[in-house]
């Protein structure tokens, strides 16, 4: 296999990994957890390096991945005092734990592969380089790594679909028919920690809380069944890891930075141009609802005055800048289109309801 | 041997940070009655509710569902929580929602089959929200909402049933829906136990009540605990007996902050 195959296949394999927990993390409104997790895996990789003297043992992910638990317990522990509030939990524990880790590189790892900036930003340019032999094949450590993580993800998250769905909904509830949420919720959190330790290497501390929020946080704007979601989410990933390579590539940038930068383009594109919920779609609704209203309010002024002495007063176009206080054009312009639309007839500036004007200005009103 | 009752509550105490919510309660509620639990605001009404259940875990005090410990008798008790405590963005439908109340039975793993499909499809008949099976949640009134929680604890076909302000911001429609479901559990011989806010139609949707106020003030038959003097000791000053003269007789307008 190529190495640009190689690459894109692990990039594409982070990303999906990632964005399968994301979507719960996103929909608890934890997604900011994932990034205090990414930083303190770094301390869990720190020791397990130290106490192991590799950095290539499974044990290590498995290490590392403890010390993301350890942390969303500590931020538990610290909002449980209710003297901190989870985002100043959030806020306090996960740079203690980082600097701890930076201070331990700096000290005892330096001139290892644990340097700062693979750390923040990962190196999957270099990835190919590192083999290993799995069942004969030789393929990149990272792809291997990733690929188990990715297919442990995909069956765990299959197998609990149904308990992490309830949970997520209904805490509550979750709890009454006997599904721990507290399990739950760790179990997430584990996987979410081992898989960040696994994406590390690939896209660094900081790009895969990209990864993990922003692919779920686009698919939510995109529907609105969770299944569905699921599944956005992944391709959403897939199409940011693939696309971020080549960006890379034409640029001559850093693949990480890219990827990241394709999750964020595609966010903001969905977010401009979805069809409920997009900004756009949103704006046109609203355009559309304020003319709407101003017609059905122009039937039940109608129909309010009709048959009565004040009719031929009220009728009028101008009454409805000098009374009802529209602008001369604004009037004109909802008189047009109730025209247009069969609820008015005009003549000269004198207005009549139609049936169909009369009739929805009573459904307007019984409504 | 007597039958055990649906549910019985032994010394319940309660504390937030040393300060006590619940404070010694005892409580027993027999088989097939419909009871409101009511009392002022702070009370712990729902606090009672979700510590009967497992939800929080009490300082001291014993629980029992027909006898046993809530954990050995889950299958017999179906829970309605406040509206407001989900997320009704969450991406999902109401068919969906309802069928939630089959994971109980269902257990760990295991998938949801066609018979839970046709459960949940009787239970929103129930509810007359049949209709609306494939409506995102996002999309419903507050008394859908309120409906859609109820067929979801229909379909758990529990023995016990909790619910926490069943009537909170529904129309009078609903309401009237929602009690008559209610009394048909009762009928059916299920026990319902309901945190209730309108002391006005406690005598009218209810035949058991409990009036709380951090202790248990009193409990029993409507006709017997629902007593001026009983509502005083629970409200303090807050609460006004309005009596007026209608049709021949003297009807009493209760009032409460």
């Amino acid at each position: 296999m190529s190495a640009a195959a190689e690459i894109q296949l692990i990039a594409i394999a982070v990303a999906i990994a990632c964005a399968l927990p994301g979507v719960f993390l996103v929909l608890r409104q934890m997604a900011m957890m994932s990034d205090a997790i990414s930083h303190t895996v770094l301390l869990g990789i720190v020791i397990a390096f130290l106490l192991i003297g590799s950095l290539d043992s499974p044990l290590l992910i498995l290490g590392a991945a403890s010390m993301g638990v350890f942390t969303v317990a500590l931020v538990e522990l610290l909002n449980r005092t209710q003297l901190v509030k989870q985002d100043a939990a959030i806020g306090l524990v996960f740079p203690a734990l980082f600097s701890l880790a930076v201070i331990l590189i700096s000290r005892y790892a330096r001139g290892v592969h644990l340097d700062v900036d693979a750390v923040l930003l990962g190196e999957l340019a270099f990835a190919p380089f590192d083999r290993v032999t799995v069942l004969g094949i030789d393929v990149a450590r990272g792809l291997a790594t990733m690929g188990v993580i990715l297919a442990v993800n995909i069956i765990l998250i299959t197998l609990f679909y149904k308990e992490l769905k309830l949970a997520t909904f209904d805490v509550g509830l979750a709890a009454a028919l006997g599904f721990s949420p507290a399990l739950i919720h760790y179990g997430l959190m584990a996987v979410v920690s081992v898989t960040v330790v696994g994406a590390f290497d690939a896209v660094g501390s900081i790009l895969v809380v990209a990864l993990v929020v922003t692919p779920a946080a686009t698919a939510y704007l995109l529907t609105d069944k969770l299944k569905r979601m699921l599944v956005l989410a992944m391709t959403i990933g897939a199409l940011s890891a693939i696309s971020g390579y080549w960006l890379a590539r034409v640029l001559d940038a850093n693949i990480a930075g890219s990827i990241a930068t394709m999750t964020g383009v595609i966010f903001g594109l969905v977010f401009l141009f979805a069809p409920d919920r997009g900004m756009l779609s949103l704006a046109l609704r609203r355009l559309r609802q304020k003319w709407e209203f101003a017609q059905t309010a122009l039937v039940i002024h109608l129909s309010n005055h009709e048959g009565k002495p004040s009719w031929e007063h009220e009728r009028r176009v101008e009454h409805l800048s000098e009374h009802v206080h529209w602008e001369h054009d604004f009037a004109e312009n909802v008189v047009q289109r109730a025209q247009q639309n069969g609820l008015i007839s005009r003549r000269g500036n004198e207005l009549s309801l139609t049936d169909a004007g009369r009739l929805r200005a009573q459904e307007a009103l019984v409504a | 041997m007597t039958k055990p009752y649906a549910v019985e509550v032994n010394d319940l105490t309660l504390a937030y940070h040393e300060k006590p919510v619940l404070w010694d309660i005892d409580l027993v509620v027999p088989e097939g009655v419909l009871m409101a639990i009511v009392g002022p605001n702070g009370a712990g009404k729902t606090t009672l509710i979700k510590s009967i259940l497992g939800l929080l875990s009490p300082a001291a005090g014993r629980v029992s569902i027909y006898g046993k410990p809530y954990e050995e008798q889950r299958h017999l008790v179906s829970y309605v929580p406040q509206r407001g405590s989900v997320d009704w963005d969450f991406p999902t439908n109401v068919l969906d929602v309802v069928m939630m109340g089959r994971y109980g039975r269902l257990g760990w793993f295991r998938r949801k089959k066609s018979h839970d499909h046709d459960l949940a499809m009787d239970a929103l008949r129930k509810v007359g929200m049949e209709k609306y099976a494939d409506r995102q949640i996002s999309q419903l009134s507050g008394g859908q909402q309120q409906r859609t929680f109820l067929a979801r604890a229909l379909v758990q076909d529990a023995q016990v049933y909790f619910m926490d302000e069943p009537f909170q911001g529904v129309d009078a429609t609903t309401e009237r829906a929602i009690v008559t479901l209610l009394q048909q559990l009762r009928s059916a011989g299920k026990t319902v136990i309901a945190v209730h806010h309108d002391l006005q139609t406690v005598p009218e949707y209810f035949d058991w009540v409990m009036l709380l106020n951090v202790r248990r003030i009193a409990s029993g038959p409507v006709a017997e605990t629902f007593t001026e003097e009983n509502l005083r000791s629970a409200y303090g000053g807050r609460v006004a007996f309005l009596s007026h003269a209608a049709n021949g007789h003297v009807e009493t307008t209760i009032v409460s902050d």
